[in-house]
């Protein structure tokens, strides 16, 4: 493979960005949020040179890589710090610095009345440094160190007003859901040097040929564990909702384009573990299929606009994981449909954060209405991330969604049915809940409180937004043109025997039935929502489903019952065993030596001729062991 | 008559200063009795010079002499002190470690 | 081979039984000074033990050191501390004196009966041979070649003691001492006037001026606190009533 040496400050930009921010501390205050911005946008700039060069290579040597140091030597079991850039990665790092620097952009306007906007960007350059190990590391343990560093970001950001003790327990859910996830990932990778002796992506690739099924199905289900922890995916989503708590440039970024589709990444990068283990393939999958229709009802019950989208969020996440289990059909368009939905969504909650700031951060959508009025430019690129959203042809989300619910009809005999007809009733339903959310927002009544003057973002936040909108206008465009995307990609997933196209249903007719459904879910919300009142307070009396979509189909009841209570009372019947059994045994110590001492103490009468009868006593024991022994 | 009966006798002697040590108070005289003893592993150690025919064994109660010697001269500053503020030369009134 | 003469054998069973009794009267009696005066005669006894087993040297350097040397000094501490400080035997600490008994008895015992049961494995040999260039010189051939690691130690040992003993024997004021005058200032501002002026000399006036009878203060009794205490301690104070004046004889004859 050939060596770059320059991949490193790809990284190495936005850490010595955070180092800088965090370290300068008050001083930094003044200039802090340029240097982030200027380093997330020179990283980008690394990223575009490296496009450019792996460009000009043929396609076979496009990969390259980089041994930073020799980091774990231990007998047969050797780790290096080592970076790989191949067309997957390529991919990521361009989205994640091109996205990250536009919301560094949007950031310097919209936190700019927050005093701690200099932490603020030192966290956010922290995360764009450790999201860029994560998907540059060329070995599971160089991943997990960056996915232990997103997650410590997420934490941090979630938690960035923790002044408010609701976000800063909405920091610390994320971050223990997101353990259960790492653990997985752990998992994965202590079974993978144990059966296979190695936890490089090469090596790992390699022995997977030979590899026993159950060792491989045993990574890729610790995998999966590890992917839903990070994306939100069912049974771990429980808590993208609450993450929503951080500042709104945070929810683009981390909790919708980027941080988030980690848990893609991960499954299209371990493609030749679930290529061997046809079950873990399978779970994810199922996986992905409920969590679109999990995330999609909850989006129709949402009236925090943030939530809504957060709901949105998991349910096209939910169509992505799908899409890599789909295998190696899947696997191309599953990452177009991350690239799309990260333009798109991160340009709809940017456009979120703006009409936030035009409302005096008023989240409920219930007390929002009429702002196309008044926000023209939100208006527009939020329109447009919607219409790509929905999936309406040209825009973006109708390429690369089109392609997953094709692929999923294609997967063959009743599971390919099954998982047709659930992606198209998820995109049904993200029709009427997008909907609903535009309506609500942009073209129905006023339903404002008291003293809402709505007004236009500054340039600095509606650039970033516009450039965004633009993107989800093209990209799905530019990316299938001649299967360009999927092209490029194709030599990350290694060679598979093409040509079993055995279509369930032409292409055409699949749009088609996708465009019915789109338009029947329009057609409902805008029924439901434009052309009737809308009450400015949720009604209470509604239907038993709405109430448990708004309560977030009851996950929080459920972990709340089924693994929070038992595992309160499992730590306080530890604590009591801990009190009773360790604590005890340690006192009871404590009491003996105490009793031993009080006893003994009185030999310690501190006359030096007690002391000296008591020697002249072991002496006489000492001469009679030598009279016994020398009988 | 054989040699060994010096052995007999330092044995003895050694015996009565441990018990001077224990039963006496007056800080000299537990001095004297340590003495005692030293001067009776003496005793033997000459006698065990005699029995094997080298001279060892005396150079070794030379030494003891020179250590006890020193240990008498500190010993006894350490009384005189111990004396000087107390006013007492019985060991049992410094027995202060009790408390 | 080794022989023990008779004269030797005669000697041991002589001086022996005198050693053991002289130890056990130091344990007993109730003057520290009579105890180093035993101590002593346990001393010599040991020297010619020595000089009888052809330990020449050890014979003189035994007389001269201990018996000489640190025997005196104890008698120089005895002095300084108090002669007349005669120990009570009665124990104070209970149970202390059966346990030393048997223990001692104990010791004593198995030390003896493990010496009976020892075996050299040859014959006693006798320093004849070792001694034929002379006891000192044998020993000083040792002592320079053999042992002359131990011999500094112990000589940087010996120069370290007397450095310790100077150390503590040294007395350092904590406070200067009174002046005469600081302490007739002390005696004006006590809570007493009574002796301000100084305690009152000893003797009768004008029947007996000896330092051991008490004064008599104007009421005719005898002020003990005008004689020294240690000749109170002593026991050495006359009564002074018998010098006391019977009758003053009043008559005046007149001169003509």
């Amino acid at each position: 493979m050939t060596t770059s040496t320059s991949l490193v400050y790809l990284i190495a930009l936005p850490l010595f960005g955070a180092t800088i921010l965090l370290l300068a501390g008050r001083r930094a205050d003044k200039w802090g949020h340029l240097l982030a911005t200027a380093l997330s946008a020179s990283s980008f700039g690394v990223g575009l040179y490296q496009l450019s060069q792996m460009l000009s290579r043929p396609t076979e040597e496009r990969a390259v890589g980089q041994k930073l140091f020799s980091w774990i030597n231990v007998g047969t079991f050797n780790v290096d710090a080592g970076l790989l850039l191949d067309q997957l990665s390529i991919c990521f790092v361009l989205l994640i610095t091109g996205v990250g620097t536009l919301i560094h952009i949007y950031s310097i306007s919209y936190m700019s009345h927050d005093e701690n906007r200099r932490r603020f960007f030192a966290y956010l350059n922290l995360f764009i440094a450790a999201m860029l190990l994560l998907v540059l590391g060329d070995s599971y343990l160089n991943l997990y160190v960056g996915w232990e560093g997103v997650g410590l970001a997420s934490y941090l950001l979630i938690g960035f007003w923790n002044q408010k003790p609701a976000y800063a327990t909405a920091s610390k859910k994320a971050f223990v859901m997101n353990r259960i996830g790492d653990m997985g990932l752990s998992f994965a990778i202590m079974i993978a040097f144990a059966t296979l002796g190695t936890v490089s992506f090469s090596g790992v690739e390699e022995a997977s040929h030979t590899a026993s099924k159950a060792a491989l199905t045993a990574i890729g289900v610790m995998l999966l564990v590890a992917a839903t922890g990070k994306s939100a995916q069912f049974p771990l989503q429980a808590w993208l909702g609450d993450a929503m708590a951080g500042p709104t440039p945070v929810s683009a970024l981390i909790h919708a384009a980027t941080m988030v589709t980690a848990g893609v990444y991960l499954i299209i990068r371990s493609n030749f573990i679930f290529d061997a283990a046809p079950t873990a393939q399978l779970l994810v999958v199922i996986v992905g299929a409920i969590t679109l229709l999990f995330g999609a009802f909850i989006g129709t019950a949402k009236d925090d606009i943030k939530k809504a989208l957060a709901a949105s969020t998991m349910s096209q996440i939910g169509y992505m994981i799908l899409g890599a289990g789909l295998g190696p059909a899947g696997y191309a368009f599953a990452i177009m449909h991350l690239l799309t939905h990260g333009f798109f969504k991160a340009g709809m909650f940017l456009g979120a954060g703006s009409v936030m700031h035009g409302m005096n951060d008023q989240v409920d959508m219930r007390r929002y209405g009429a702002l196309r009025k008044f926000m023209p430019i939100t208006f527009i690129t939020f329109g447009l991330g919607y219409l790509a959203i929905i999936g309406v042809p040209p825009f973006a989300g109708f390429y690369s969604k089109d392609l997953i619910i094709e692929t999923a009809f294609n997967a063959g005999g009743v599971k390919g049915i099954l998982l047709g007809s659930t992606a198209l009733l998820g995109a049904a339903i993200t029709a009427f809940y997008m909907t609903r959310v535009m309506v609500l927002t942009f073209t129905s009544k006023e339903r404002w409180e008291e003293n809402q003057h709505p007004h236009e973002s500054p340039i600095l936040m509606w650039l970033p937004m516009a450039i965004l909108a633009i993107g989800s206008v093209t990209t799905g465009f530019l990316f299938t043109r001649g299967d360009a995307l999927a092209n490029w990609l194709n030599p990350v997933f290694g060679e598979h025997g093409e040509g079993h196209e055995e279509h369930l249903f032409e292409p055409i007719v699949v749009s088609g039935m996708a465009l019915v459904a789109v338009a029947i879910g329009v057609a409902i919300a805008i029924m439901k929502y434009q052309l009737s009142e809308v009450d400015s307070v949720a009604p209470q009396n509604v239907s038993i489903f709405t109430r448990i979509a708004r309560k977030d189909l009851m996950q929080d009841s459920f972990n709340e019952a089924v693994f929070m209570r038992p595992g309160q009372k499992l730590t306080s019947l530890l604590v009591r065993g801990d009190e009773s059994v360790v604590d005890g045994a340690v006192r009871g110590i404590g009491r003996t030596a105490l009793g031993a001492g009080a006893v003994l103490r009185k030999t310690q009468t501190g006359f030096a001729r007690s002391y000296a009868a008591l020697i002249l006593i072991g002496a006489i024991a000492l001469i009679a062991g030598i009279w016994v022994v020398t009988q | 008559m054989n040699p060994y009966n010096y052995l007999y006798v330092s044995a003895i002697l050694f015996t009565i200063g441990a018990v001077g040590v224990v039963v006496r108070r007056n800080a000299i005289v537990v001095f004297m009795c340590v003495e005692l003893m030293l001067n009776a592993a003496n005793l033997s150690f000459v006698t065990f010079s005699r029995i094997n025919g080298t001279l060892d064994g005396q150079v070794v109660a030379f030494f003891t002499m020179v250590v006890a010697a020193c240990e008498v001269v500190v010993g006894l500053a350490i009384i005189v002190t111990i004396y000087r503020s107390r006013r007492s030369a019985s060991i049992d009134d410094a027995s202060l470690l009790k408390r | 081979m080794l022989t023990i003469q008779t004269p030797e054998a005669v000697m041991f069973w002589f001086l022996a039984p005198l050693s053991v009794i002289a130890a056990l009267g130091m344990l007993l009696v109730k003057k520290a000074v009579h105890s180093a005066l035993l101590l002593a005669w346990v001393m010599i006894t040991l020297a010619i033990f020595y000089i009888a087993q052809d330990a020449l040297f050890l014979g003189i350097v035994q007389i001269v050191v201990y018996t000489g040397a640190v025997m005196m000094l104890f008698l120089f501490i005895l002095m300084l501390v108090g002669v007349d400080a005669s120990d009570s035997l009665t124990e104070t600490i209970p149970g202390l004196r059966p346990i030393a008994i048997t223990a001692a008895l104990g010791f004593g015992g198995l030390l003896v009966s493990l010496i009976g049961r020892a075996k050299l494995g040859h014959d006693a040999y006798g320093l004849t041979a070792a001694n034929s260039e002379g006891n000192v010189q044998g020993l000083a051939q040792l002592l320079f070649s053999t042992y002359v690691w131990p011999f500094e130690v112990v000589s940087s040992l010996l120069i370290t003691a007397a450095l310790g003993a100077m150390v503590l024997a040294h007395h350092q004021r904590a406070v200067p001492r009174a002046t005469q005058r600081e302490q007739a200032i002390a005696r004006f501002r006590g809570a007493s006037l009574g002796s301000a002026a100084g305690l009152p000399n000893p003797g009768v006036f004008a029947r007996h001026n000896a330092v051991d009878v008490p004064a008599l203060l104007p009421d005719g009794s005898a002020a003990p606190n005008s004689i020294s205490a240690t000749l109170k301690a002593r026991g050495d104070m006359l009564d002074s009533a018998q010098f006391e004046l019977g009758e003053v004889d009043n008559t005046v004859t007149e001169e003509k």
